[in-house]
């Protein structure tokens, strides 16, 4: 149980993109299940175009004290890939210039970029209406220099979304490491003390739930009923929203599918729960995703997959919003993963 | 005809018994759908129900797939052995009850 090491370190041969790229247009997509592009084309939706761009997403790299068995990025201790203060300072001069009202930083642990703090500093005098970190949770518990991090947060103003599979210890460990449930209720503790989650606090704490196998998310709205009321109830904890992510058919959780003969049936119900109201506001129609090495996608999936926009803008240091706007959202059958019933996104559901 | 009775896949197919008679299948999937919406009882309950009932009529279909509703819904584990032993509490007991019938008759008899 519990991974300790990532596909690249392994040598897994999913830890390449072309692989599971290869993997995911082959099998049932060659004759029982229609492609993604097909699908979109039914109802008009192809190519798929980008609407007003509204978060710009920065993954500052994907190192991170945890190994969860689902990551998408395949994050973990032994990745290298971290963003250099040279590519910080050309983000911050495109969030500086930027018609996007929310800025996101994720990882990895963005927390464990040597740079991180300088660069929140930084980022969070442009003024931008909503700055969200990602923040596992167990990096604020994982050292001591990072305990003063919930002050961090707060003298910045930082809207903290989290991680939090269920509001069991077993569930959750299963899926993110063991001790992972204790220490992240011990982190949203001390963020409920800084006022994180309060009712009524504009200091923004919400949860994200993706699902800990291979099935969908429930109702996002039910989901955040009973975590509220179990969090409330068995540890005293309080927070705004809940966002239900659905697992995305990449990198680590795309081996876990195929390892546990879970891939097929797991296609079948996204393509099955494909709603087209939701590719209507898919997350990749309003955001720019930043690579470490200051690469340009559509979202932080492509990324992984390395799959850039298609746009002669490629790299964040020739960034112009006007001519990336222009461009032809980049799409393979992954994307099936944020149009499946209620839609996913960074975000939550979007239908 | 496969060569076993139930296959796993024939599931994705449900949908297609409107096929062969459409307005019966399409009443049955209404009723089916509206039954399941929130009412009095929670749609969680209701999965739980489901998922006992599944349990004692033995439906293979029906256990795999309430058995993934409940863990889209966040139900537990344990949540779910409890629904599936009240399932098969009646079950049990719905055998047992009847020793009354063979009590009386029992006593009638042989009395």
């Amino acid at each position: 149980m519990g991974a300790t090491k990532s596909l690249k370190k392994t040598g897994n041969e999913l830890a390449q993109a072309n692989k599971q790229l290869e993997i995911l247009s082959n099998g049932i997509f060659k004759d029982e299940l229609p492609t993604f592009a097909k699908k979109i084309k039914e109802t008009n939706q192809f190519p798929l175009r980008p609407r007003k761009l509204e978060i710009l997403q920065i993954n500052v790299g994907y190192m991170c004290n945890q190994v969860c068995d689902h990551c998408h990025v395949d994050a973990g201790p032994d990745r290298k890939e971290i963003m250099t203060w040279e590519t910080m300072e050309e983000c911050l001069e495109v969030i500086r210039n930027t018609g996007a009202h929310t800025l996101d930083l994720t990882g990895g642990a963005p927390e464990m970029n040597p740079h991180f703090r300088r660069f929140v500093e930084e980022a969070s005098k442009a003024g931008i209406k909503d700055f969200i970190v990602r923040s596992n949770l167990t990096i604020i518990r994982a050292n001591k220099k990072y305990y003063d991090l919930p002050d961090f947060f707060k003298k910045h103003n930082v809207h903290v979304v989290s991680s939090m599979p269920h509001w069991t210890r077993g569930k959750t460990d299963k899926q993110r490491g063991d001790g992972v449930f204790d220490k992240s209720i011990k982190a949203l503790q001390e963020l409920n003390e800084r006022g994180y989650g309060m009712p009524d606090s504009d200091l923004r704490l919400d949860l994200v739930y993706n699902p800990s196998g291979a099935f969908l998310p429930g109702d996002q709205a039910s989901m955040e009923k009973d975590f509220k009321k179990a969090l409330m109830e068995d540890f005293g904890i309080q927070f705004h929203n809940l966002f239900a992510i659905t697992n995305l058919p990449i990198a680590r959780f795309l081996d876990y599918l195929i390892a546990s003969e879970n891939y097929e049936d797991y296609m079948y119900q996204l393509v099955e729960a494909y709603n087209p109201m939701a590719v209507e506001s898919v997350m990749c129609t309003n955001t720019i995703s930043i690579s470490w090495d200051g690469y340009l996608f559509d979202c932080d999936f492509n990324q992984m997959l390395q799959l850039p926009v298609n746009s002669k803008i490629k790299h964040i240091s020739q960034y112009n919003e006007d001519i990336l706007l222009d461009r032809d959202i980049v799409i393979s059958q992954h994307c099936y993963g944020c149009t499946a019933g209620a839609g996913s996104s960074c975000q939550g559901t979007v239908a | 005809m496969a060569d076993q009775y139930y296959d796993p896949k024939d599931l994705r197919k449900f949908g297609k018994i409107t096929e062969w008679s459409e307005e019966l299948g399409n009443k049955f999937f209404d009723y089916y759908g509206a039954v399941f919406q929130e009412g009095e009882l929670t749609q969680r309950e209701k999965s739980l129900i489901a998922l006992a009932v599944a349990h004692t009529e033995q439906c293979p279909y029906c256990i795999d797939a309430y058995t993934k509703d409940g863990l889209q819904r966040g139900i537990t584990n344990k949540e779910m052995m409890e629904a599936v032993h009240v399932g098969a509490a009646i079950k049990s007991g719905a055998t047992l009850v009847h020793g009354v019938m063979m009590m009386n008759k029992v006593n009638k008899l042989d009395g």
